[in-house]
């Protein structure tokens, strides 16, 4: 599983910035955000609502659209840049190279066309199969994410499927050109936990068998710590920590991330009271001096106020930014 | 059924079914007879007794669909129950009319969903949280000191003077939740039915809310009816837990008993289901296939049989009844009698 292929990144996320410019000003969604994930690997980007965690996911598919724009930074898939890259060449990554699962099944799906035919369209744009082969990997594709009468549910539209089924569908669409990078935006926020538990075990599954790589973005912490090799957390479109999951997830050194985990409720142990970070996510068009996170933050000190952290090595695996970071073990 | 003498809310056999027919010719079916009026019907809630004691916090679990928020917004008095009693301190309010639930809504009031959908957009928080306080105040002498009262209830959920003169669109989720829990606190009611109360909210923002609803608790004796999909909140702020499938209650129990040693096969695989920051261990694990049957259309015998994997012949026979198991535990279903089949 983690065999860091550190020579050589599948893909390489370098100082991303992407803004979106409108009459109420600038807000800057992503603000150098940089990570690589190699060959078969899971990662995971969490974060609160306005984390930037899903601009990412579309900047690296280039579905930024006016009024945003990528202002800067590198994404380099296999060595190559996709944001100097024109729309022909996304073309064929998208689908093909790196594929993605939505949120929500019920709009990712066009509920005029048949599965089968939203399945057929990605076969005919990146592979030169006959119709016939391209049916027959349709089926089995449908078959191996858990959908049986295969046959009889291509012709089905997706109102015909529970929400459980059409994220199935939208997996298998995602898989079927045996792309090397899936990126999941929230693929079971929509879905009850027990099918929930399904959809994951299946994506777990499906990225094992074809050797593809996965990028989860997800706002559950929980969700991403059973899947990830490794976690980033976004705060105000910035890594503020990143490593490897156990070690991030036990001794996090970011007192965002403390925060985050201190607040989900656990079903081991019980606090009379749970621990809570103070305040809200301050406006992003219009970002603090210093650190984003300084007036949330328990340990904030004067130099938050003046300087903001930038990402340095701390114990282990980890990255974070901060100041005046925890130490293993240390509490906020 | 666990009694509890002189409880808050007690609910007795609730039935909510919705026709969903729509118009004449819609219904209209032709078979083999001739013409047929069909009546197709949801049955959200069938059957479901509980109660709560004053100052107990009573949390309803389950998935989409199990008929959680239809039992909320039934003793809440949005619906009129098909079937079934709902006592609010002693008082049947069942068939209560507009008029006579007036004074019930100073006992019993409602914390909903969505922050965003539950305020109206035009109002100041202060006319939103005072609404219910005039409604239920009548001499002008006791209507002088509402100003007062409300800025008191504001400062108790956190917020401060200068927002009561403020619309809505210009709070975040976290804060619209604290003005939807003030306006509920107004009248002082015994019980707060709450749907959903933090699903909208993102998990640091989630912590302060859930905080905040158990030392008002605290502090004023409140009783809550917590609706909730999230185990690990209902875990963190119930004493006790039912959990629902299909519109029947499968299990009821203390929280700390519900947690520790599940009894029904669906309390076992939602609790095995949930994601953890925890590694798992994986030795209890019960995996799930399969997905909810319609509710249009509900299995015979018992509720969860078609996607258990314990069912046998007695289980589509048979319709379980919820039994008492013991340290306040009550189960419906037949592995209880036949202990000895609790193996898949």
């Amino acid at each position: 599983m983690t065999t860091q292929t550190k020579s050589k990144p599948l893909l390489a996320v370098q100082d991303l910035h992407t803004h979106f410019h409108t009459f109420a000003g600038t807000v800057k969604a992503v603000n150098g955000v940089s990570f690589e994930i190699g060959a078969g690997e899971v990662m995971g980007l969490v974060g609160e609502s306005g984390g930037g965690k899903s601009v990412v996911g579309f900047s690296i598919l280039g579905l930024i659209d006016s009024p945003g724009k990528i202002e800067g930074g590198q994404i380099l898939l296999d060595g190559q840049d996709l944001v100097t890259a024109g729309e022909d060449r996304l073309r064929q990554v998208r689908g093909r190279e790196i594929s993605m699962v939505f949120q929500d099944p019920m709009t990712s799906l066009n509920p005029l066309h048949t599965v089968g035919r939203q399945m057929d369209e990605v076969l005919c744009l990146h592979s030169d199969l006959d119709a016939g082969a391209r049916k027959q990997a349709c089926i089995d594709m449908l078959e191996s994410v858990g959908i049986s009468r295969a046959e009889e549910r291509l012709k089905a539209y997706p109102h015909q499927f529970s929400g459980g089924m059409r994220q199935r569908v939208v997996i298998a669409i995602a898989m079927l050109a045996r792309p090397r990078l899936i990126i999941a935006d929230e693929p079971t926020t929509a879905l009850d936990v027990t099918i929930q538990s399904q959809i994951l075990k299946l994506m777990r599954q499906q990225i094992a068998d074809k050797g593809a790589s996965m990028i989860l973005i997800t706002h559950d912490l929980a969700v991403v710590s059973e899947m990830a090799d490794h976690i980033a957390v976004l705060y105000c479109g910035n890594v503020v920590e990143r490593g490897k999951t156990r070690e991030l997830i036990e001794t996090p050194t970011h007192p965002y991330t403390r925060g985050l985990i201190d607040s989900i409720p656990d079903t081991a142990e019980r606090h009379d009271r749970l621990k809570q970070i103070p305040g809200s996510v301050p406006d992003i068009r219009n970002l603090p001096k210093g650190c984003n996170f300084k007036d949330r933050c328990p340990r904030a000190q004067a130099l938050c106020a003046e300087r903001e952290p930038s990402l340095t090595a701390q114990h282990g695996s980890l990255w974070a930014a901060c100041h005046f970071p925890l130490k293993p073990g240390e509490l906020a | 059924m666990t009694s509890i003498s002189d409880p808050m809310l007690d609910v007795r056999d609730l039935e909510m079914h919705f026709a969903i027919g729509g118009g004449l010719l819609d219904r209209l079916k032709l078979d083999s007879g001739g013409l047929r009026l069909e009546n197709p019907v949801v049955r959200a809630v069938n059957g479901v007794s509980f109660s709560i004691a004053r100052g107990e916090i009573m949390a309803l679990v389950g998935e989409s669909g199990c008929g959680k928020s239809t039992v909320a917004k039934t003793i809440a008095r949005i619906y009129k129950p098909t079937v079934g009693e709902i006592h609010i301190d002693g008082e049947d309010i069942a068939g209560h009319g507009f008029a006579e639930m007036l004074p019930v809504r100073a006992k019993m009031q409602m914390i909903f969903q969505d922050p965003y959908a539950s305020l109206n957009p035009r109002q100041k928080v202060r006319d939103i949280v005072a609404e219910p306080l005039l409604e239920q105040t009548k001499s002008a002498a006791d209507r002088k000191a509402v100003p007062a009262q409300i800025e008191k209830l504001l400062a108790r959920v956190g917020l401060n003077a200068e927002h009561a003169g403020r619309y809505p669109h210009q709070f975040s989720g976290g804060q619209r939740q604290r003005i939807g829990i003030a306006r509920a606190l107004s009248v002082t009611p015994g019980l707060i039915v709450a749907d959903e109360p933090v699903s909208a909210l993102d998990v640091s923002i989630q912590a302060q809310i859930l905080n905040l609803m158990k030392d008002l608790r605290d502090e004023f004796g409140l009783a809550y009816l917590f609706i909730s999909h999230d185990l690990s909140v209902v875990h963190h702020i119930a004493d006790r837990v039912g959990v629902m499938y299909l519109g029947f209650m499968v299990e009821n129990a203390p929280r700390d008993i519900l947690f520790s040693r599940p009894r029904h096969p669906y309390t076992r695989a939602l609790l095995s289901a949930a994601p953890s920051i925890k590694p798992k261990r994986s030795s209890e694990e019960i995996v799930l296939s399969g997905e909810v049957p319609s509710a249009l259309d509900l299995p015979t015998g018992c509720c969860f049989r078609t996607r258990c994997p314990f069912a046998w012949d007695r289980c589509a026979r048979e319709r379980p009844a919820l039994q008492d198991v013991g340290a306040g535990q009550t189960v419906a279903c037949h592995l209880t009698d036949e202990p000895e089949r609790d193996h898949p």
